[in-house]
């Protein structure tokens, strides 16, 4: 036992760079947290409403906020325009269950996220090759810029997207032909959850992978990175491919489980909320965007019900104080708080 | 001591048989509004049309108390739906009502069908919504209804050409083509149709265009609380000058904004079914106790909407000496007929449509303030786009 | 024709004035001010205010607004955003957000949520022939005062010795200070100047437009399409930036409705992939 301990010393550095990998205690407290929300929101305790489709809506946007994680924190590529992606998966899937008439195969939903999912990601390695260069600005401004000539298009083309109006009679068939979205939102919740770990694994596998790390190195600096040869120009092709098919998988959930799909859905305000979430929640973390979508949508909620008109001050206030007293969003503040908590035990 | 247990228990049985009925008591409307983004100046004049009746109607009705709980969708259909879900589910809500924008309608249909709970449209105007939930009552109007007796009205006098002007959505494009229809089916000729975005802030292009086009009126469209930037345009552009008439549906020059706009749109005519100044007992009744609890506030279309809208549940349930099964409530409300602050209204018991009354204003200043003064009543019009 | 044009110019000549500030700040401080539409905002509604509820004059709304949105940046920089000048671009753009509700919210407590417009005063109404155009006088009243701001704006800083030391304090802020510069003295002058121009431009735009609680949000997409096409290094830059997407918006609309929405982020897209440090800055930079 004792023998096997030390590794061949050359691997030491890939295997410290590679630990990361490792499934933490707290992660897997995440999880079991959201599984055991499922049961405490789901109507089966007496008492304690229904929250499922607010939980539901906030994968959705956790998921969107993850695509941009992947673009952001780990490429270094701000981006405005991830909302383009999210709508258009949101389209694809809406009219795939509109068209299919609530049966097999085009109104299943797992097709139709498969879809989203390969329109989106299409439309991602397309335009791509847009944001190989400039500086924050411009790459912001790019993204944006394509996010409202799509936004415009949805609204023009009547025919096929119903214009300002959206989607209607999205209705998708039962998942694996078994269980039926209903309005409770047990199945939405689930359904959403399943979905938003596959994507999640996924994308944990890759930011822990050599690949992953070669997209820190580029982030760190592109020059250097280049010089030790890796591939920029590709790898960033590679990863905004990856988020913006993930970003079309959170908007074809939303079509899905809210049974429409509009302008709204690519709209401005909708990359915005995503971006300011994941950078509330913590940018380069994975987890950052689906905290933040939670914090960020519980308290809309908490707020607005106290006080409908002027909720947006409060929230306001809470971004403004955040920035100001904290580094590195929600999850900055709560490792700054682990890091106190422990700095007995580990402090030299 | 047996016996003792025997009561406890049959006491407690009695309890929670007595509980579901006391809950009864208490009927729940759960109201979906923008209160805040673009559209936040319809939710305030619909929460404020709800106050108003509330205060003079009380919260009673048939036995029941009723209690109005407010969501803000903030304007985004998705989040609508969701809502309303969560309306029907936690809160239990017997009625559904309010709904700034036809997409947020369209969204809660599914919700409304499923859950068979009646929705009450107040705002939203495209004829086709009614269609997609049977459980969708409209209290508002639609826009043929409001742009059938403007077409009319120009047609008859002495305008032969028309260009329209409208924003760039599903009720736009149906007061365009509604406007279309009716005006070219007198004699008139619309030379061009124009669309402007719906978040436009510069109108300059399509006014310019409209006037190049020398046409004998302009007809105008937007959502009810953006005419200010409109019609500050449209004054600049000087289509009086011109020899342009310039009229549109009363959502233009929304007694919410009318005010600010200044002596320059004094004269303008437009149609619609309310304006603050409508002279009947019951509207005089209204603007009261609607200024009283508001804050002075000065009530439109969507106030009035509002009102109305809490009028038929409250009749709906008298109706049915307080039974608020969603299918019961559907059936009273088809058909009731009742004399609103607009004038007399009624409920079409086939379609589930408002048939509200509809009137020709002219813009005139009345004891130091600006109104819409009604100088011709069309009548009731059947939306013409239901079978 | 030449009304046409002459409505993309105004129309352009106020997206400058409004989106001027927001480049100082980025161009020369490095700052990412998304709340700029606020201070615009405000002087808007200060002007709202003053005309509708105590009838003062619209020109003393104009130099008020100035003022006003001015000394609300001056204290707004020194009391929140010195704090935020070495933080990263993702954290200002969140603080800034911030800001933006906050003011929704705080307009809309104090003003309502409806739109709200003002009446020009007499002389600036109407419309005037100009080689045989119609032309609204207001339009020219905006354009001929935007006109004279950006040569003021820009002889300030080419000529005078606080654009010399401003340009100092920007190239280089440590090397300015070891010279004797009060660098965060510049700073704080430089954005209460551009607060204050936006404000400014509130105030002008309400005789345009009319203004709304949504107002900052609504116009960020456009200041933001105005200084990535023009680049921040100058100030013609963004001047002819606005020129141009006035220009193309108003005569797109007007010549091909069908395609009118596409256009300014068409030209935009189109610009940042061939000039990615915008159209109108020198390559070297």
């Amino acid at each position: 036992m004792s023998m096997t301990q030390p590794t061949k010393p050359v691997n030491d550095a890939g295997a410290r760079l590679l630990s990361g990998a490792r499934w933490r205690w707290y992660e897997v407290l995440f999880w079991v947290a959201a599984i055991a929300l499922f049961f405490v929101f789901g109507d089966f305790i007496p008492g304690i409403p229904t929250r499922l489709m607010l939980l539901s809506e906030i994968i959705s946007l956790g998921l969107l906020a993850l695509s941009i994680d992947l673009v952001l924190g780990y490429a270094g590529i701000v981006t405005l325009g991830q909302g383009a992606f999210f709508g258009l998966g949101a389209y694809v899937a809406g009219l795939m269950a509109k068209n299919g008439m609530g049966a097999f195969p085009l109104s299943d939903p797992l097709l139709g996220l498969l879809a989203a999912a390969a329109v989106s990601g299409a439309a991602g390695f397309v335009t791509s090759f847009l944001v190989l260069r400039g500086s924050d600005l411009t790459r912001l401004m790019v993204t944006l810029g394509v996010a409202l000539i799509l936004a415009e298009l949805a609204n023009q083309m009547r025919w096929l997207t119903g214009g300002a109006d959206g989607l209607q009679g999205v209705m998708s068939s039962p998942i694996l032909g078994i269980w039926d979205f209903d309005l409770w939102g047990h199945t939405a919740y689930v359904y959403s959850l399943v979905v938003l770990f596959v994507c999640f694994w996924l994308s944990r596998r890759i930011v822990h992978s050599t690949f992953g790390l070669s997209l820190k190195a580029i982030k760190g600096n592109a020059l250097r990175a280049r010089a030790i040869g890796v591939p920029v120009n590709a790898r960033l092709v590679a990863i905004y491919t990856l988020a913006a098919a993930i970003a079309g998988i959170a908007g074809a959930l939303l079509a899905q489980t809210t049974q429409s799909a509009s302008p709204d859905m690519i709209a401005f305000h909708r990359s915005a909320d995503a971006l300011l979430i994941l950078v509330f929640g913590g940018a380069g973390y994975l987890y950052g965007g689906l905290i933040g979508a939670v914090l960020f949508r519980v308290m809309q909620d908490v707020i607005g019900n106290i006080t409908l008109q002027y909720w947006q001050f409060w929230l306001g206030l809470v971004l403004v104080l955040l920035v100001l007293f904290v580094r590195g969003g929600v999850i900055g503040l709560m490792e700054g708080w682990w890091n106190r908590l422990t700095r007995k035990g580990d402090a030299p | 001591m047996r016996r003792q247990i025997l009561k406890g228990l049959a006491a407690s049985a009695l309890a929670l048989a007595t509980l579901p009925a006391l809950a009864q008591e208490t009927v729940k409307v759960g109201l979906i509004l923008p209160m805040t983004g673009q559209q936040a100046s319809t939710g305030r004049q619909l929460e404020a049309g709800v106050k108003a009746y509330m205060a003079q109607h009380g919260d009673k009705v048939a036995g029941k108390k009723i209690e109005v709980i407010i969501k803000d969708d903030t304007g985004v259909a998705d989040i609508s739906k969701r809502l309303a879900q969560e309306l029907v589910v936690n809160d239990k809500v017997s009625v559904l009502g309010g709904f700034g924008l036809t997409p947020i309608a369209m969204a809660v249909g599914p919700v409304a069908t499923q859950a068979k709970v009646p929705a009450v449209i107040m705002t939203a105007a495209t004829s086709v919504i009614v269609e997609q939930s049977p459980y969708f009552v409209r209290v508002g109007r639609t826009m043929p209804q409001m742009t059938f007796p403007i077409a009319d009205w120009a047609a008859k006098n002495g305008v032969k050409t028309a260009v329209t002007l409208v924003s760039d959505y599903a009720p736009g494009i149906d007061a365009e083509k509604f406007f279309k229809q009716r005006f070219e089916e007198a004699g008139g000729k619309v030379l061009d149709a124009l669309r402007a975005p719906l978040a436009s802030p510069d109108f300059a292009a399509f006014l310019q265009k409209a006037k190049d086009l020398k046409p004998d009126a302009l007809f105008l469209f937007v959502p009810s609380g953006q005419g200010a930037t409109l019609m500050k345009q449209v004054i600049d552009r000087d289509f009086a000058g011109s020899k342009i008439r310039v009229i549109a549906t009363g959502d233009v020059t929304d007694d919410d904004l009318l005010n600010s706009m200044g002596d320059s749109v004094l004269g303008m005519v437009t149609s619609h079914d309310y304006s603050a100044d409508h002279d009947s007992p019951e509207n005089k009744a209204f603007v009261e106790i609607f200024k009283k609890v508001n804050n002075n506030m000065r009530p439109n279309m969507m106030a009035v909407a509002a009102y109305d809208g809490m009028d038929v549940i409250y009749r709906a349930l008298t109706t049915t000496k307080g039974d608020a099964n969603g299918q019961k409530l559907v059936d009273a409300m088809k058909g009731q007929k009742w004399m609103s602050p607009r004038g007399p209204m009624e409920i079409d018991a086939a379609t589930r449509e408002a048939i509200p009354p509809m009137f020709i204003r002219r813009v005139e200043r009345k004891n130091g303030e600006l109104y819409n003064v009604e100088f011709e009543a069309t009548g009731p019009i059947k939306d013409p786009t239901h079978k | 024709m030449l009304t046409i044009l002459f409505d993309g110019v105004a129309y352009g000549m106020l997206l400058f004035v409004l989106a001027i500030g927001l480049c100082v700040t980025l161009g020369l401080m490095n700052f990412i001010n998304l709340a700029h539409g606020a201070f615009a905002m405000a002087g808007g509604y200060l002007t709202i205010v003053m005309m509708n509820r105590y009838g003062i004059s619209f020109y003393w709304g104009l130099p008020a607004a100035f003022v006003f949105s001015a000394i609300l940046g001056a204290v707004l920089e020194r009391t929140l955003y010195v704090h935020l000048y070495t933080k990263s671009h993702l954290d200002q753009v969140l603080f800034s957000i911030g800001l933006v509700f906050m003011a929704t919210a705080v307009v809309d407590y104090f003003m309502g949520a409806n739109q709200q417009t003002i009446n020009l005063p007499p002389a600036l109404e109407g419309r005037v022939n100009f080689l045989g155009a119609s032309i609204g006088v207001y339009r020219i009243f905006t354009i001929v005062l935007c006109g004279l701001l950006t040569i003021g704006l820009q002889f300030v800083l080419a000529k005078t010795r606080f654009g010399s030391r401003l340009r100092a304090a920007v190239d280089d802020g440590r090397v300015a200070r070891g010279m004797g510069i009060d660098v965060t003295k510049i700073f704080a002058l430089t954005f209460a100047v551009g607060s204050g121009l936006a404000g400014l431009g509130g105030a002008l735009s309400t005789g345009i437009i009319s203004m709304d609680p949504t107002f900052p949000l609504k116009y960020m997409i456009y200041f933001l399409i105005v200084i990535s096409v023009g680049g921040t290094t100058t100030i013609t830059g963004p001047f002819f930036a606005s020129l141009l997407l006035g220009v193309a918006d108003v005569a797109g609309k007007y010549y091909a409705p069908a395609v009118g929405g596409f256009i300014i982020y068409t030209i935009m897209v189109a610009v940042l992939i061939l000039r990615p440090q915008g159209l109108f800055t020198k390559a070297s930079r």
